[in-house]
């Protein structure tokens, strides 16, 4: 990223597109409302998050050990583990595979890590096509775009606007319905799942005691693509880790009744090394790249538990802020209230200015949060840090304001200032359009305070008055 | 039984009139209330805008102001959630301070929830004058405070039939501080949803326990001229009911 990101710019932009609005907060809050239905027919679940945060606690205390015991775990079931130190190296690992191999084409289940580092973009300049299988990312991508939601990428479209996009780049009929567009979509893919020479997914858990990698999907993509080629490629972060194969079946119903509701999604899969010897079906090399770009930086640091985050997208679902906007406001691969920490920590302030300020601290996000991530917390500890890196933390402004505030006599000569203005002035002068309390005024006049006395002067004469009690 | 009123700059500034019927509730249930004049504003301003300096100097005012206080009771839920929930991590360093801080806690709640949770209060009697009405939860009541449901029952015994529940009553209002100038497009579309929810119910009156939404709302109802609705606190309604 060049320019950095200016989300007053792409939020104004978003709010004022109707249909985006309609398309994201209908899906958002149907998502929202299944995990509460979820959550409330499973009476432990608030010992569950309790229990999955302090397993998580023991994986980021303890990062490096962990994903060195999965590589090798990995490597004794006969695959092969690359760590990479950032998304640049992970692509390169990823094209010399490919290279290697002499691979033209690529189906790739959908994976937010792959997304971090840019793989298909790499992949591309390799010469090799990449076909995203989940049908989410099948759309966007033929409409060249980017997820927009985590879980659901392509949460910002609707049928219309799938149908169109469906008859104008596959030539579908016009103004199919979901299932009709479901099964165009299918016969595309299944070409593809057998013609491809690598296939590459995300991991959703690596469980570090066996080597296992565990992906979550519901559309049996993700089987295909890690069953039909004779190479796969799974991107992990080293966050993935789980400590023990005992621990799954906890994460697993963490993540899916909080990310759709569901007791357990379509589809597990759990792989552990490549085909071997006798069996018919798997890749005959396995390769997990595990990525850092900045997780071990994180995990000695006060943002720590953010590596603890599931990519279940219940924080976004939650978030009248995302709902309002939808994902591609963010400018980033990672959205809503995770996005909006993790962007700025992963790619810098300078890049991300903006996003600790995308939230108004309603807590939410907190309250569905599988494994409680402060969210609302590391926006404020976001904002001290930038005003910290701008030199504004202790800068006068902010001094002065608070010297006046915690002196009784200014701050009440001060109360009294604005209340004598608020209630005289209705509009604003032209000349303070441009600044903060034109930005009030841009959908709300100035307030008024309410009739009567200030409260002081009230309860003073009320101290003093002779019967006690006047008024 | 006493409480220590934690007025909050904004009662001072707009809301004189919800402050005074505050007192007159705890009056009415026999409770002294006393009002220490030296206290100014909780900080939250500067704990949400990235500037912990700032908020330190205030809290260590509240903390001089209102540490002897038998309990502590603010008008606002937003600055009781403050009080309650962020000032003892603003002292890292000091667990002295954090321990001063966390006793105080102990002891600060928003208004509504002090008549619950301390007094017990069970029952409102019904008010004399009822008007449609709907309540604004307000995020940092639900989830700042804790405090779910409460408002909504003593509504139903004050008003019966004309207390209409609010829509989507969870959702924030677009309020959140510096975030109403920061990103006020957003906001401005979080605020109009809102108000689209209270003008469904036909309520000509919108009560809430926190006057930073009460003010976001109302300013905002203005400027799309919904003249025929009233914001105030709840304590209010209490003190109408209550006289």
């Amino acid at each position: 990223m060049n320019a950095s990101h200016n989300f007053r710019k792409t939020s104004a932009a978003a709010v004022a597109d109707e249909v985006l609005g309609a398309a994201v907060g209908k899906t958002a809050n149907i998502l929202f409302s299944l995990r509460g239905a979820a959550v409330a027919g499973y009476p432990g679940f608030e010992e569950l998050r309790d229990w999955g945060r302090s397993r998580k606690m023991e994986v980021s205390g303890d990062l490096g050990p962990y994903a060195r015991r999965f590589a090798d775990r990995l490597e004794a079931a006969g695959g092969h583990a690359h760590f990479a130190r950032d998304g640049r190296e992970a692509v390169e690992i990823i094209k010399a595979i490919a290279g290697r191999v002499g691979a033209a084409s690529a189906v790739k289940s959908k994976s937010m890590t792959a997304e971090e580092i840019s793989c298909n973009e790499g992949l591309a300049h390799a010469g090799v096509t990449v076909t995203e299988t989940d049908l989410g990312e099948f759309i966007i991508q033929l409409a060249g775009e980017k997820p927009s939601h985590i879980v659901a990428p392509a949460i910002h479209k609707d049928r219309a606007q799938v149908a169109e996009l469906f008859h104008e780049a596959l030539g579908s009929a016009p103004g199919l319905d979901v299932g009709d567009l479901v099964r165009v979509a299918r016969k595309a893919l299944r070409e593809q799942f057998l013609s491809a020479d690598i296939g590459i997914t995300g991991a959703n858990f690596a469980v570090a005691q066996t080597g296992t990698i565990a992906i979550v999907t519901n559309e049996g993509n993700g089987r295909l693509t890690s069953a039909l080629p004779s190479v796969q490629i799974v991107v992990a972060g080293i966050d993935k880790m789980i400590p023990e194969l005992s621990d799954l079946p906890g994460f697993l119903t963490l993540l899916t009744r909080s990310a759709t509701g569901q007791v357990i999604s379509s589809y597990v899969t759990m792989i552990t090394g490549p085909r071997r010897q006798g069996e018919e079906d798997g890749p005959k090399e396995l390769h997990v790249v595990l990525l850092d770009n900045g997780r071990s930086a994180l995990a000695s640091g006060r943002f720590r538990e953010m590596l603890h985050c599931l990519h279940c997208g219940a924080c976004l679902n939650s978030c009248p802020v995302y709902r309002a906007v939808g994902g591609h406001a963010y400018e980033s691969v990672y959205p809503g209230p995770m996005g909006d920490v993790l962007s700025p920590l992963l790619w810098g302030m300078d890049a991300y200015p903006d996003l600790p300020d995308a939230c108004t601290l309603c807590g939410r996000c907190a309250e569905v949060c599988p494994m409680r991530i402060p969210l609302p917390e590391y926006h404020r500890k976001l904002r001290v840090l930038r005003a910290g890196l701008k030199g504004e933390a202790a800068g006068w402004r902010a001094q002065a304001w608070a010297s006046m505030a915690e002196n009784p006599l200014l701050y009440r000569a001060g109360v009294g200032a604005v209340r004598r203005v608020l209630s005289h002035v209705r509009g604003l002068p032209a000349k303070m359009n441009g600044g903060l309390p034109g930005a009030w005024t841009l959908c709300r006049e100035l307030p008024h305070p309410q009739e009567g006395p200030d409260f002081r002067s009230w309860w003073e004469k009320r101290q003093k008055g002779p019967s006690g009690k006047p008024e | 039984m006493k409480i220590s009123l934690l007025l909050t700059c904004t009662a001072d500034v707009l809301y004189p009139a919800s402050a005074r019927a505050c007192v007159r509730v705890f009056e009415a249930l026999g409770v002294e209330v006393i009002f220490p004049r030296l206290q100014t504003c909780c900080g939250q301003p500067w704990l949400n805008t990235g500037r912990p300096d700032g908020a330190r100097r205030l809290a260590l005012h509240f903390l001089e102001v209102f540490e002897d206080a038998e309990n502590v009771v603010a008008i606002s839920s937003s600055c009781a959630d403050t009080v309650r929930n962020h000032y003892a991590e603003l002292f890292p360093d000091s667990v002295l301070l954090r321990e001063r801080f966390q006793e105080v806690a102990g002891r600060t709640y928003e208004f509504c929830e002090f008549l619950h949770r301390v007094l017990g209060v069970k029952n409102m009697p019904s008010h004399p004058h009822p008007v449609r009405t709907t309540y604004h939860s307000s995020c940092r009541t639900l989830r700042g405070i804790g405090l779910r449901g409460v408002a909504e029952e003593y509504l139903g015994q004050m008003l019966g039939a004309d207390f209409v529940p609010l829509a989507e009553n969870e959702t924030c209002c677009g309020f959140g501080g510096s975030f109403s100038v920061k990103l006020p497009e957003v906001s401005g579309r979080l605020l109009e949803d809102k108000l689209q929810n209270i003008t469904a119910t036909g309520a000509s009156l919108v009560a809430s326990l926190d006057l930073s939404c009460l003010t976001h709302l109302s300013t905002g109802a203005e400027r799309l001229k919904l003249n025929g609705i009233r914001f105030l606190h709840l304590a209010e309604l209490m003190a109408g009911a209550l006289a």
